[in-house]
């Protein structure tokens, strides 16, 4: 298992160097520059701009500045943004909270919808309730989270007049107030969010067990007399729970990339917007290390998800 | 009235003849506005009361929390860093400069006890030095006093190469600053200067404490832990700052104007977009006050009768316009498409220019894309009004064009297309990705079809439009095409900055890696001429006919079709008081007087 989990380290070494040097050629080979504002403001003169592009090291040759951020990244030092000149680390940690509190709760909110839904359905096969949940749940997973987004706007804002659609990382109130003030902003994205993960993991926990639930050992189980609930749940359940468990890990990294669309909507200051703003405004070293953070989580669920199997089904053994 | 009858006017008014009133009447009943009355006497040297703005009275404190919106995140708080007007937005609740501008572009003190004319001795006659004096009894948030020291830092942290201020701009023409005493200084400019107030007012004049900045100026400048905790001389102090999403301050209960400031907290929450902030103001009543509003004028208008909020609308001088190009984008000379070596092998015809410059209706763009948001204009100066040419005047005629051509001897051929000498008149106009601007192209491409000139659009995001990269074809410098639309902005109650976007050493080219500003390459030897008289000319009256007369041949050569100017439009809840918004400074330059009903 250790020798195991060493190989599958190493080998995702190579994979992120890779990943970094295409991030990279990518990012500067696309058009645009960070001192977009300052090239069309008359007042600013152009000598300004490019000071501050060689100041930046913006004009030296690009294997020089990835080498560059190569180094200085192993050093721990993820630079500086040229838009805020604040340094990027301090920028993440500042919009982590935010993403965490919304795509985890999101994440969550699916799981406990999509699990028992799941379940039903597959208990009792084209039944109405069956009907209902497949029928919902296409209409979920069909529906882009800009459009219900809006529509959650619409109606709860603008025509209810229940939430506030401008979501605000601090809010100045305190005690209960300050809980009851974050529950309220947060419902909307949460529930975009959450919704329309819970429809696809809706299919995929009916399918999974629809195919366990036919299988012997399930009959053995009930041959031997347990109860209808013991069998689902340590049985059925548990087996069928392996593809969906792949599913939440692959979906972990996405609650830390933040849901770009979604934060820019409700203006959660998240990740996601954070990287959606660095992109328009060119700041390389923001959206580098945004996308790099990215493609570390996607490594390493990856890796997680593979040992999750191991402690679901123990016949998976590592070699 | 010409020049000179203006001139009699004034000098009766001065030798105390006529009298101010008088004077502001007949200018009225020429159809000035009284404020552009007032700015011609003032800026021809007659004393006037100091411009004051009547705001509601308030005491300090009391208001609560007053919440703005920006749909762009202002990204840090240092105004000599600001990369747009957002920062200078969020760092003017903390800081202030000399002077504001007010709406008619006069200079209002802020920080300054008065502001320098020649009449009180602060502007030298000779434009080389202005002496400023500062207002006593101001305090930083931290309780240190202001004074003519921390002025004086400012031109030295801007003017160090090392520090990358983009400010530099206005304070690197100052020879030197003298502190005369502990409130006033003398700036001294290497040549004379009509237009003093570039340095220290409006939204590039911000005053950042000395003895918090002064370790770090220079090649530190970044590591200023005050970059992103200001400590300033403003309304409120500085509370939270998260970059790119919301800016909080509380009121500093020592702020210099008595009984302000009104709210006890601020708020400005960034990101998103546009429509969705105007929403917040004028159909939830969420926000009190939304920045720039870039949406359609037609629902706008549909929000604001809910009652909670008004679009705010106040005219600058940025306006929308059409390039043509003067050489041939379709050559390339020296790696070079657009070299000032050839010349545009159609639009070089005068005829061909005035037949465009009649065929873009602007009435229908003005009333079907833009409502109040964009005014039909045959001018490229839109303000402000002292500055704006009466000669002027634009037309839709797709009869007159074909007359012209006709008379050119420009023939359609069996395409309907019109060519001469072998040479079609095929143009391809680009613009920026942009609603508004994808549907004047096609107002103005249906004209010139109806006229025999096929016009391909062409469209490029706006990332790489108004990008400065010298390698991408597709930016406005390099002007690859044939036509170009956008909107150049003028930032400052003075045209002189404005106007250098057509002087002939300004031309973009390969050599200055596309950094010139004058992408139509236009050479005219009047127009350079002319420039450089109103750059050294103190006479305000003769320095305003130097710019009437810059942009006349602007008009006259067709070297661009101005097509709509375009005020800024803020989002207010109804329940504000005294938000006026200025179009020379930042939206929070009266922000001390901001006032909420109960």
């Amino acid at each position: 298992m250790s020798k195991y989990l060493l190989r599958r380290t190493l080998i995702s070494i190579p994979v992120l160097i890779g990943i970094s040097a295409v991030l990279f050629t990518i990012l500067a080979l696309a058009p645009g520059d960070p001192f977009e504002e300052l090239a069309t403001n008359p007042n600013v003169p152009a000598e300004v701009r490019m000071n501050l592009r060689a100041k930046f090291g913006l004009d030296d040759p690009l294997p020089l500045r990835y080498a560059r951020w190569v180094v200085s990244m192993m050093r721990g030092d993820w630079g500086f943004s040229f838009v805020s000149r604040v340094n990027v680390d301090t920028l993440i940690l500042q919009r982590l909270p935010a993403t965490l509190i919304v795509l985890g709760s999101a994440q969550l909110l699916a799981v406990l919808i999509a699990i028992p839904i799941g379940t039903y359905s597959a208990l009792r096969p084209y039944s109405f309730f069956d009907q209902a949940a497949t029928t919902l749940a296409f209409i979920g997973f069909s529906l882009p989270t800009f459009f219900t987004g809006l529509l959650f706007i619409l109606l709860f804002s603008i025509h209810l007049d229940w939430l506030p659609f401008i979501y605000r990382a601090d809010i100045s109130a305190t005690g209960w107030r300050w809980y009851w003030e974050h529950v309220r902003q947060a419902i909307m994205p949460v529930a975009v969010l959450g919704l329309f993960q819970a429809a696809s993991m809706t299919r995929f926990m009916r399918a999974a067990v629809l195919d366990v639930i036919r299988l012997e050992y399930v009959n053995t189980a009930r041959a031997k007399g347990l109860s209808e609930g013991v069998t689902l749940v340590k049985h059925v359940v548990r087996n069928a729970l392996i593809p969906v468990v792949t599913l939440v890990a692959l979906q972990i990294p996405t609650i830390f990339g933040g849901a770009i669309v979604t934060e820019q909507i409700f203006r959660v200051p998240g990740i996601g917007s954070l990287l959606i703003a660095s992109i328009l405004a060119n700041d390389t070293p923001v959206v580098m290390a945004v996308t790099f953070i990215f493609s570390c989580l996607v490594v390493a669920s990856n890796l997680a998800a593979d040992l999750l199997y191991g402690w679901l089904d123990p016949r998976i053994s590592y070699r | 009235m010409d020049e000179r009858e203006l001139k009699t006017l004034l000098d009766e008014v001065k030798s105390g003849r006529l009298s101010r009133r008088r004077f502001v009447q007949t200018m009225i009943g020429l159809g000035l506005t009284a404020p552009m009355a007032a700015h011609i006497l003032a800026s021809a040297g007659v004393a006037q009361a100091q411009t004051k703005w009547t705001f509601n009275p308030t005491k300090r404190g009391g208001g609560g929390l007053v919440k703005t919106l920006w749909w762009q995140a202002p990204t840090l708080l240092n105004p000599h860093f600001a990369n747009g007007t957002k920062d200078q937005d969020a760092s003017r609740i903390f800081y202030e400069p000399l002077a504001s501008y007010d709406p008619d572009g006069n200079l209002v003190p802020v920080l300054a006890a008065e502001v320098p004319s020649p009449q009180n001795g602060g502007v030298s006659k000779d434009g080389l030095s202005v002496t400023w004096r500062l207002k006593k009894n101001v305090t930083w948030h931290d309780g240190k006093p202001f004074t003519a020291d921390d002025v004086v830092f400012n031109w030295e942290y801007v003017n160090d190469p090392g520090t990358a201020a983009v400010t530099i701009g206005q304070y690197r023409d100052i020879a030197k600053i003298d502190k005369l005493d502990s409130h006033t200084v003398k700036l001294s400019f290497k040549t004379p200067t009509p237009f003093w107030s570039a340095a220290f007012c409006g939204p590039t004049g911000m005053i950042i404490p000395k003895h918090l900045f002064q370790p770090f100026k220079g090649d530190k400048s970044r590591e200023a832990p005050t970059n992103l905790k200001p400590v300033g001389t403003g309304p409120y102090r500085f509370v939270d700052f998260k970059p790119g999403d919301i800016v909080r301050g509380e009121l500093h209960p020592t702020y210099h104007v008595a009984n302000r400031p009104f709210f006890d907290q601020i708020e400005m929450k960034g990101g998103g977009d546009a429509p969705s902030a105007a929403r917040a103001v004028l159909q939830t009543g969420e926000f009190d006050y939304a920045w720039n509003m870039q949406v359609e004028d037609e629902i706008l208008r549909r929000w604001e009768q809910g009652g909670k909020g008004r679009a705010d609308i106040v005219s600058g001088g940025n306006i929308e316009h059409i390039q043509l190009n003067n050489t041939d984008p379709w050559t390339e000379v020296d790696g070079e498409r657009s070299s000032i070596k050839t010349k545009h092998p159609t639009l070089s015809d005068p005829a061909v220019r005035q037949a465009l410059n009649v065929l873009v209706d602007r009435g229908s763009i003005q009333e079907e894309i833009y409502g109040r948001t964009g005014i039909a204009t045959a001018n490229f100066v839109n303000a402000p009004a002292r500055y704006v040419s009466k000669n002027t005047k634009w037309e839709f005629n797709v009869d007159k064009a074909n007359q012209i051509l006709d008379a050119a001897g420009w023939k359609r051929g069996a395409d309907g297309i019109r060519a001469k000498d072998g040479k079609k008149l095929k143009f391809v106009y680009q613009t920026s990705i942009n609603a508004p601007r994808q549907k004047t192209q096609q107002i103005v491409k249906q004209a010139c079809t109806k006229a025999g000139i096929d016009v391909e659009l062409k469209s490029v995001t706006a990332n790489v439009f108004f990008s400065s990269d010298p390698a991408n074809l597709d930016t406005f410098p390099h002007f690859s095409t044939d036509l170009q639309m956008f909107t150049t902005t003028m930032t400052q109650p003075d045209p002189q900055r404005f106007m250098d976007q057509f002087v002939s050493w300004e031309v973009a080219s390969k050599e200055n890696k596309w950094a010139g500003r004058n992408p139509t390459r236009w050479r005219n030897e009047e127009y350079d001429r002319t420039w450089k008289a109103a750059e050294a000319e103190m006479d305000p009256v003769k320095r305003a006919a130097h710019f009437i007369k810059m942009n006349d041949l602007l008009i006259q050569n067709i070297v661009v079709i101005p097509v709509v100017f375009r005020p800024r439009v803020a989002a207010v809840s109804n329940r504000m008081r005294d938000v006026v918004q200025s179009g020379w400074d930042g939206d929070f330059w009266a922000l001390a007087y901001w006032s909420k009903q109960a």
